[in-house]
């Protein structure tokens, strides 16, 4: 049996037309995960707001364990990352905007703060639905930092409760790693040699973290690896679109110093343009 | 490839590539003579800078099959600086415009230095060809009256090109002996030159058509001399004057104007145009390769740059990469630079020992070689090519054509972006696509797991705007492998790209690999996505709605046999004639009808291809019968032994003949590198056969044989000997080889 990794559950809700297909999806999701869900109501209570809400809840088919309602006012940002911290909540859950007209969709100026100083994990829903989609196809950003191995467990972890069937690896090769201009025939070729050497070694670096994870968490998964080459963080946004994945999991690598906090960091690219639902690991310390 | 072998191959290929050179010389010559001139410089400057640029880039150069020298392009902006620069002074101009090249050069170098070679995926295709076009004219108006033997008709292209009436009537009014004289040189030079390509004879073809045009002229003077023993008519003004001593005569260039608008503007219009030419010229000389090799397009141009400067301070013209003469080089058997260093060396050789003679050379003859080059340029064809690609296409042709005769051409081009620009605006109706992703990456590549293809996803937008972005990405894949580029999810793609990524499915086919386009059929049902935008992309075959009566025949003659006809044929069927000898220095266009026996596996059609580019182009269309051999053969040439095949002898290759045999190694010139299974493979009944039967040039690619007649398509009787000749051809070979 593998211990839950999400074990709280928040997401914030608004009288909006999505209300119902949040609310639905988010107590699938606890369902799957087996976790406590939070509902938390940012702004002014009414009787008739709470009527109408716990008349929504009873109509949806899945009960998670236990469910509760906060309703609290004040800035939206500050009280949904105060109730994080208090009540130890393991995944935030967003709903995604999608612009007028386009297949495309992006993160409202809300949810975008969240998502930059959340502490714990955050799932962004592109297209929550009151029917489920089932999740076949998930990617998992394998690229090389220091929360990789926990990214990479989280990935299985949720393919293993959503039941989900494939698991693509990625590592995303810069051109600055292959370090050689292809001017020639010559560098071409010394190019060309360089890259399979660098997918090799990344495909074994991250195998090798497959290999120590627990069995069951690999039970019924294909997984696989890929390398791709483009600009780093931006690529993997693409990949996850051309290959129609269900879910991208990446990480948020620890920002160090004033420079990767005043320019875009590899999230920013993805953020920018959602190729599909997010789901962003942070190591949560709640001891 | 280890040192030692390269320095062996070196020197086994060197007779080969002297003579390639020599060849090349020849064609220089004139060239070199004429550019100089029609921009207004002394005719040596020309000469000059193709010897500087053989030197230099042969020395430091990063291609292989390139020639250097002056180019075209140049001309106008040169003819402006030396006629403007010091105002109307021309000698003055001209060692001011000396600065203007030697900062020019200094330019060229540092953007090879800063690999700045994709600098001309910046450019939108159209205007390009637009701008190309402006110049093609400038030149033409200003020499087509030289040829008619007037060179006192001053002002601007426009100008000029509306004195063409005043300056054919003149010659009908009461004009001296002489100019017409000079006028009839000019007028049967250009006869000449548009005649050239349809003389078929491989003897004549050695040369030339600009170096026949300087040896009939120089003739026309040693008939006056010595035969007619009359005065020459052509007066002197109308002939070359070369400087009395090279060494000593030495212009010292100018940097007075060094910080002047004029100047900087000057130097930046020749680093511009030299920039692109030698780009345009290195990527379209490396499909002509035999070697199929890529070039090292920065490393070329710091070798350009150093050579133009090194030019500029002899006096001569800016140093480029010039596409005929590189072409010429290729069609010769240049295998590699030595090729060039030898093409600047013959030039020595001339300017040394032909001194005289070159003084005889009228400018009438010199200004039809001009002439019939604009003319290649401006060719109404370029704009009528462009038109079927679209109408904005047409558009934006015209805006840059038009705007660089009435101003400039850093204007011109300037414009052509714009309206590039503007015209996808308006077809997509939307600025945000471009605005919100302009900067943003939009390529990504990896590699199938399963079949080890590259992929390559395009998203957003691909336009002259991020081209260079997805080349990154296609440069560092190898071609000889398989790749695909999808545009699924690209909302917009231009011609710029189409047709660049058409170049590059040419490469990826030369080599051995593939190319292939996906994702583009969808956007048909888009409606920001008009038709024409796509409509570059499967260029095969011509619509034929009626049959000729040859093709009605050979349709009958594929009923009596019981074979298949297909008047245009869509896929790849049957061998690539890429992979024989004879196709690795032309490029094919089109092929039509096809008719084949599945059976027998024996293909024949219709294949239309070109030779040489730009003013040496020949697009010629001849007809092949293909057959596969039931075993492997080694792979060989066979053709008629003549007179271009002993030169080749004189250059090193070798024929391979058999003392057994000695008429048929007489009559038949035979190459091949496995010299051993060649002879195993002739054995004395092919050897009868080939010496009973009528000639074909024959080749062998390991796998298939291909028999081709005459340097035209052939008639239906010729294709009914033809096919006799490859089915017996076909039968003795499976009858050997069951022995």
């Amino acid at each position: 049996m593998t211990q839950p990794h999400f074990k709280t559950l928040l997401i914030g809700f608004a009288f909006s037309p999505n209300l119902k297909a949040n609310v639905y999806e988010a107590m699938r999701l606890a369902c799957f995960f087996k976790a406590r869900l939070l509902f938390l109501h940012v702004g002014e209570k009414t009787p008739q707001k709470e009527k109408a809400f716990s008349a929504l809840l009873a109509q949806c088919p899945d009960r998670p364990q236990s469910i509760s309602i906060f309703w609290e006012s004040g800035a939206p940002v500050t009280v949904l990352l105060n109730a994080c911290k208090t009540h130890k909540v393991d995944l935030l859950l967003l709903g995604a905007l999608k612009r007028e007209n386009v297949l495309k969709y992006y993160l409202g100026s809300i949810a975008r703060k969240l998502t930059q100083n959340a502490s714990c994990s955050v799932l962004l829903m592109l297209h929550p639905s009151v029917e489920r989609v089932p999740c076949e196809h998930i990617v998992v950003n394998g690229l090389e930092n220091s929360e990789t191995i926990n990214t990479i467990e989280k990935g299985f972890y949720v393919a293993h409760e959503l039941a989900a069937k494939k698991i693509t690896l990625v590592e995303e090769i810069k051109d600055s790693d292959v370090a050689v201009t292809v001017s020639d025939d010559r560098s071409l070729r010394r190019a060309t040699l360089k890259k399979q050497k660098l997918q090799r070694k990344e495909q074994l670096r991250v195998s090798d973290i497959v290999a120590r994870l627990p069995d069951d968490l690999k039970d019924g998964v294909q997984w696989q690896t890929q390398s791709i080459f483009g600009k780093q963080g931006y690529s993997i946004s693409h990949y996850a679109r051309l290959v129609r994945a269900d879910l991208l999991i990446t990480n948020n690598p620890i920002k160090k110093g004033l420079f990767s906090r005043l320019f875009s960091n590899d999230l920013g690219h993805v953020l920018m343009e959602l190729p599909t639902n997010v789901l962003i690991v942070n190591q949560t310390s709640y001891a | 490839m280890p040192k030692q072998n390269a320095t062996k191959v070196f020197f086994a290929t060197l007779p080969k590539n002297i003579f390639s050179g020599f060849v090349v010389s020849l064609i220089a010559l004139p060239l070199g003579l004429g550019l100089a001139i029609a921009s207004e410089a002394p005719p040596i400057a020309g000469i000059i800078a193709a010897i500087a640029g053989g030197v230099i880039v042969s020395l430091f150069g990063g291609s292989h099959l390139t020639i250097a020298g002056p180019g075209n392009g140049l001309v106008i902006v040169l003819f402006g600086a030396i006629t403007t620069l010091a105002g109307g002074d021309y000698y003055q101009g001209y060692l001011f415009t000396l600065a203007a090249i030697i900062i020019s050069g200094v330019l060229l170098f540092l953007f090879g230095v800063l690999r700045l070679g994709g600098l001309s995926e910046f450019f939108p295709a159209s205007a390009l060809q637009g701008m190309l076009a402006a110049i093609g004219l400038g030149i033409l108006a200003k020499q087509f009256h030289v040829m008619l033997g007037f060179v006192d008709v001053k002002g601007s292209t426009l100008m000029q090109l509306l004195a063409f009436p005043s300056s054919i009537l003149r010659l009908f009014s009461s004009v001296p002996d002489g100019t017409l004289w000079a006028c009839a040189v000019g007028v049967l030079s250009l006869v000449f030159l548009f005649l050239y390509a349809r003389i078929r004879n491989p003897l004549f073809h050695l040369i030339p058509a600009p170096m026949w045009v300087v040896i009939g002229a120089i003739s026309l003077s040693y008939y006056f001399e010595y035969v007619a023993k009359a005065p020459y008519p052509i007066a002197n003004e109308l002939l070359i004057q070369l400087p009395d001593s090279l060494v000593t005569n030495l212009p010292r260039p100018d940097f007075g104007l060094l910080l002047t608008k004029e100047f900087i503007t000057v130097v930046l219009s020749i680093t511009l145009i030299a920039s692109i030419e030698s780009l345009l010229s290195i990527k379209a000389v490396d499909k002509l390769d035999a070697e199929k090799r890529r070039s090292n397009v920065n490393k070329d141009l710091r070798a350009l740059g150093l050579a133009t400067v090194v030019s500029g301070f002899l006096g001569g013209l800016n140093v480029v990469t010039v596409i005929a003469r590189s072409s010429v080089n290729a069609n010769n058997g240049g295998t590699n630079r030595s090729a060039n260093f030898f093409h600047a060396f013959f030039l020595v050789l001339f300017v040394v020992l032909f001194a005289p003679q070159i003084q005889r050379i009228p400018l009438p003859a010199l200004a039809a070689i001009l002439v019939y080059t604009g003319y290649r340029l401006a060719a109404p064809e370029n704009l009528l090519r462009i038109s079927k690609i679209g109408f904005e296409q047409a558009l934006i042709f015209m805006v840059t054509l038009v705007v660089t005769l009435i101003s400039s051409l850093i204007t011109g081009i300037a414009m052509g972006i714009l309206t590039t620009f503007l015209v996808h605006l308006v077809l997509n109706k939307s600025i945000v696509l471009f605005s919100r992703n302009w900067l943003k990456p939009n390529v990504l590549m990896f590699q199938e797991p399963e079949t080890q293809n590259y992929y390559v996803s395009v998203k957003n937008f691909s336009s002259f705007l991020n081209f260079f972005k997805l080349k990154a990405k296609l440069d560092q894949i190898p071609e000889t492998e398989h790749a695909i580029v999808d545009f699924s999810l690209c909302d917009f793609v231009d011609h710029t790209v189409m047709e660049g990524l058409n170049d590059y499915r040419r490469s990826f086919a030369r080599k051995g690999g593939e190319l292939e386009i996906i994702g583009l059929d969808i956007h048909s049902s888009a409606t920001q996505h008009p038709f024409a935008l796509r409509k570059i992309e499967p260029t095969k075959g011509f619509a034929t709605l009626n049959f000729t009566k040859r093709q009605s025949n050979i349709q009958k003659l594929a009923t009596d046999l019981d074979w298949e006809y297909h008047p245009e044929p869509y896929e790849l069927m049957g061998p690539n004639p890429e992979n024989f000898l004879f196709f690795q220095t032309k490029q094919l266009n089109y092929r039509s009808n096809l008719l084949l026996s599945q059976a027998d596996e024996i293909w024949f059609y219709d294949l239309s291809f070109s030779e040489g580019l730009f003013i040496t182009k020949e697009d010629l269309t001849a007809s092949f019968f293909f057959f596969k051999t039931d075993k492997p053969v080694p792979v060989f040439v066979l053709d008629r032994e003549n007179f271009v095949t002993s030169i080749y002898h004189l250059a090193g290759l070798h024929d391979i003949n058999f003392e057994e045999f000695p008429d048929f190694s007489k009559r038949f010139y035979l190459n091949g590198t496995d010299e051993k299974a060649i002879r195993e493979f002739f054995s004395p009944e092919l050897v009868f056969f080939f010496e009973s039967h009528p000639f074909y040039h024959i080749e062998s690619n390991g796998t298939h044989l291909m028999i081709k007649g005459k340097d035209r398509t052939a008639s239906i009787q010729e294709i009914k000997r033809m096919l006799a000749f490859t089915q017996e051809l076909r039968s003795l070979l499976l009858k050997t080889a069951k022995r």
